[in-house]
């Protein structure tokens, strides 16, 4: 059994550091079949290692590229020329990790800095009111970014994969929050108010000339219905939203739905890859 | 998986066992990792804790030998008695020593 473990060791190491700079990685891996245990890197402008067979190398890479696209990890078999057995081979992927921006670095956004950090999100923090936008308040942000919406979005590509929390419960921010993220390919923006408030802002943004579509992008009042009180509750059901949009899912208990309980609701076949993750339009769900 | 680097410092060798495939219902998805160490740690999961036990001794195996391996564990397993997954589905893992 032939295992390349000199090279294995620098594909680690490697691997480690691409996954702690929020680079996207994927790593392909002989799982059954010769050589077990094999590897190979996949960046996205460069291979490292080899699974014994330049032919099984090609291929691999070249799916490994489109499920690191499609953020999706999996086994797929591959027949080997020359050989009567072929091999399975485990992609995993390791997509940049989805950001979280947070206008308003008020009481609920600091509970949903925590809690976003834990699940894995990059956190950016930003208001313009100096008091509130600290290093103190903030101690897990990834940003923080103390400066009016405006300004602060200079700063900020907003991706595919840029969730967005409008939290500053003030038309003077939020407004020009919304105005400058509706138009970017964020898959969620929420912003926080009551029905009243946001039944006003609809019709100001509305006046303002923002088209109807956009303004269906927006998820407010923010969050799913559970009731929540607390600061900490409200980070709670403003995250279980985000979720839920990753997953293009609305959102209510399990036992009203059904089919599988985790992940996207429909995992499209890979070979139909799209450019980039899709955009949802849906503002419905259970809030 | 900050434990590990914890581990290895300390002089412990590290096998993870990853979920390499999911069929049915699970309780782990693919990608899915527990690792262990040679000294007897264990972080993550690839189940519920319905098979993390027998994985843990595969991979103080894989540690020995320094060979990996993969396993599969359903309900319709002959090991069933003891391991194996209470939801019905039957999931693969694989285990490989990190490199020292």
């Amino acid at each position: 059994m032939s295992v390349a473990s000199t090279t294995v060791t620098g594909l680690y190491d490697r691997l480690k550091e691409e996954v702690e700079a929020g680079r996207p990685v994927a790593v392909a891996t002989v799982v059954r079949g010769e050589p077990l245990g094999a590897k190979v890197l996949v960046l996205p402008q460069e291979v490292l290692g080899s699974l014994g067979d330049a032919t099984l190398d090609e291929e691999v890479v070249a799916d490994a590229r489109r499920l690191l696209v499609a953020e999706r990890s999996e086994t797929r078999p591959y027949s080997v020329v020359g050989r009567e057995v072929g091999v399975e081979v485990f992609v995993e992927v390791h997509p940049p990790p989805p950001t979280l921006l947070i206008f308003g670095a008020v009481h609920v956004a600091q509970a949903l800095t925590r809690f976003a950090k834990a699940l894995g999100f990059r956190v950016v923090v930003t208001d313009a009111r100096a008091k509130l936008a600290t290093q103190e308040r903030f101690p897990d942000a990834d940003e923080i970014i103390q400066a009016w919406p405006d300004d602060a979005l200079e700063q900020i590509a907003v991706q595919p994969n840029t969730y967005v929390a409008i939290l500053t419960h003030d038309p003077k921010f939020d407004e020009p929050a919304l105005l400058g993220t509706l138009d970017t390919p964020a898959p969620y923006i929420g912003a926080v108010g009551s029905r009243g408030t946001t039944r006003d802002r609809r019709r100001r943004l509305l006046e303002a000339g923002v088209p109807e579509e956009h303004l269906r992008r927006i998820h407010g009042p923010i969050g799913l219905d559970i009731g929540a009180e607390t600061p900490e509750e409200m980070a709670i059901s403003i995250l279980a939203e985000i979720i839920a949009a990753r997953h293009g899912r609305s959102g209510g208990p399990l036992t009203a739905a059904s089919g599988p309980i985790r992940g996207p609701a429909d995992v499209p076949p890979l070979d139909v890859d799209a450019d980039g993750p899709i955009i949802s339009g849906e503002t419905d769900g259970a809030g | 998986m900050p434990e590990i680097d914890a581990w290895r410092a300390g002089g412990s060798r590290v096998a993870l066992a990853t979920v390499i495939k999911v069929e049915g219902s699970a309780p782990r998805p693919v990608g899915a990792v527990m690792a262990v160490s040679s000294g007897g740690d264990l972080t993550g999961s690839v189940s519920g804790g319905c098979v993390e036990t027998a994985v843990f001794e595969e991979a103080q195996d894989v540690l020995k030998t320094g060979t990996p391996k993969l396993l599969r564990y359903g309900i319709t397993d002959e090991m069933a008695w003891d391991v194996g997954l209470a939801c019905g589905g039957t999931i693969e893992v694989f285990v490989e020593a990190l490199p020292e």
